[in-house]
């Protein structure tokens, strides 16, 4: 399979530099796949699942916020926060999946209180569900 | 008479000897909390650039549509993010900053929204508008914050609130030299030679105005987050440097103050050899 040049930066260095042959994320509108040649492209990202496939290995990542970008065939991922699986925390997932719980169970929250635990809340499931198929 | 002068030396040499101690430590500090801020420049830099640049590219290879985020208006009203420092004591490095920012708002309409609290209190004495004074610690702002700052500077600016939005940093160049710069976070306009379609026919997903609508306070906060990184290094590069020189300078006078009271010892002695002497 062909392969082309990725680069995944967040604000805490570069996750990953070098060639892969297929690329999954979730964009705001869906998943994107993206295969060597493939043209140029901007895109929001979401919040999901990213599957790198290198040398025919599969690895997830948690992949939040952010944009991808492909241009002359050089992919660029610039999320918020990015996690290989095997790097998440799994006990600070669960405390703010419970933090998020209770904020959203509590009936006097104010409405940006809500927001912010929601979004608490999706972060926490998606890496929750990122980290248990390794 | 010598005596006297003795004692108010070495009182001297005393007091200047606990200063350099202060001096000595803060310089230690300063050295430990700027290898973690370096390390954290050297990571989140290659994000910052390589965000700038993807922007940049998708600016100057679009012309079918025109965003808001894109077109120049008439400025009524400009918006400054200035940081500085926590404390003083780091050289010119909040002071350097600060004129810049005044030097360049000088006839504008400006609303400012200071991080740390040397730029909280100085655009309080000056009595420049603040949009909010809740970031009086630069130290303690993350990058989650920043991302929200980003997109209520975002909503202000698409409401109209602003014209224009500019960033006030020092960039940390080195550890021996930081330089204070602004830079126009909106909005973001196509550089006039930039080449004429580097990339035109780019596929925006799902379009273009949607993609600019989440990318643009992403992008923001991003480029916030850098600045507050570079300016948190060079505040602490500033802060080693300038304790250096104090340190030194007072080696320096305890050295002077030293070779004065052993002088002055000598001549005491002297005097009293010569007294008894002339008494024999």
């Amino acid at each position: 399979m062909n392969a082309f040049s990725l680069k995944i930066v967040t604000p805490d260095g570069l996750e990953f530099d070098g060639q892969a042959e297929e690329l999954i994320v979730r964009s705001t509108t869906g998943d994107i796949g993206i295969l060597a040649g493939h043209v140029n492209c901007v895109a929001p990202l979401g919040m999901g699942r990213a599957t790198i496939i290198t040398d025919g290995v599969k690895r997830y990542a948690a992949c939040i916020g952010g944009m991808l970008s492909v241009v002359d065939g050089k992919v660029t991922l610039v999320p918020t926060t990015f996690e290989w699986a095997d790097e998440i925390d799994t006990a600070r997932v669960e405390a703010s999946y419970e933090k998020a719980q209770k904020i959203l169970s509590n009936k006097d929250a104010s409405n940006t209180e809500i927001k912010l635990a929601e979004a608490r809340l999706r972060r926490a499931l998606v890496r929750r569900s990122v980290a248990s198929n390794k | 008479m010598a005596g006297v002068s003795t004692k108010e030396i070495k009182n001297r040499i005393r007091s200047m000897e606990s200063t350099k101690q202060i001096t000595k430590a803060m310089e230690m500090v300063a050295a430990s909390k700027l290898r973690h801020a370096q390390a954290r420049v050297l990571n989140s830099r290659p994000y910052f650039e390589i965000l700038y640049s993807t922007i940049t590219d998708i600016v100057n290879s679009n012309s079918d549509f025109s965003s808001p985020y894109l077109t120049k208006r008439e400025v009524k009203k400009s918006m400054y993010v200035v940081i500085a420092g926590d404390r003083g004591l780091a050289g010119g490095y909040n002071s350097n900053i600060l004129k810049l920012v005044t030097a360049e708002m000088a006839d504008k309409n400006v609303t400012v929204l200071p991080i740390g609290k040397k730029a909280v209190d100085y655009f309080r004495s000056h009595g420049v508008p603040a949009l909010t004074e809740t970031y009086a610690e630069a130290a303690d702002v993350s990058i989650g914050d920043c991302f929200s700052i980003a997109k209520q500077l975002t909503k202000a600016y698409r409401s109209g609130e602003y014209d224009e939005i500019y960033i006030g940093y020092t960039n940390f160049v080195s550890v021996l030299s930081q330089t204070p710069a602004t830079l126009r976070m909106l909005p973001l306009l196509q550089e006039p030679h930039a080449e004429e379609a580097t990339a035109s026919d780019i596929l925006y997903e799902p379009d273009s105005t949607e993609v600019f609508e989440q990318i643009v306070p992403e992008y923001l906060g991003g480029v916030l987050y850098g600045a507050l990184c570079e300016s948190r290094a060079a505040e602490q590069a500033a802060r080693r440097t300038a304790m250096d020189s104090a340190t030194q300078n007072a080696d320096e006078m305890i050295a002077d103050l030293s070779l004065k009271f052993n002088q002055a010892r000598q001549a005491a002695i002297t005097q009293e050899i010569t007294e008894i002497v002339a008494g024999s």
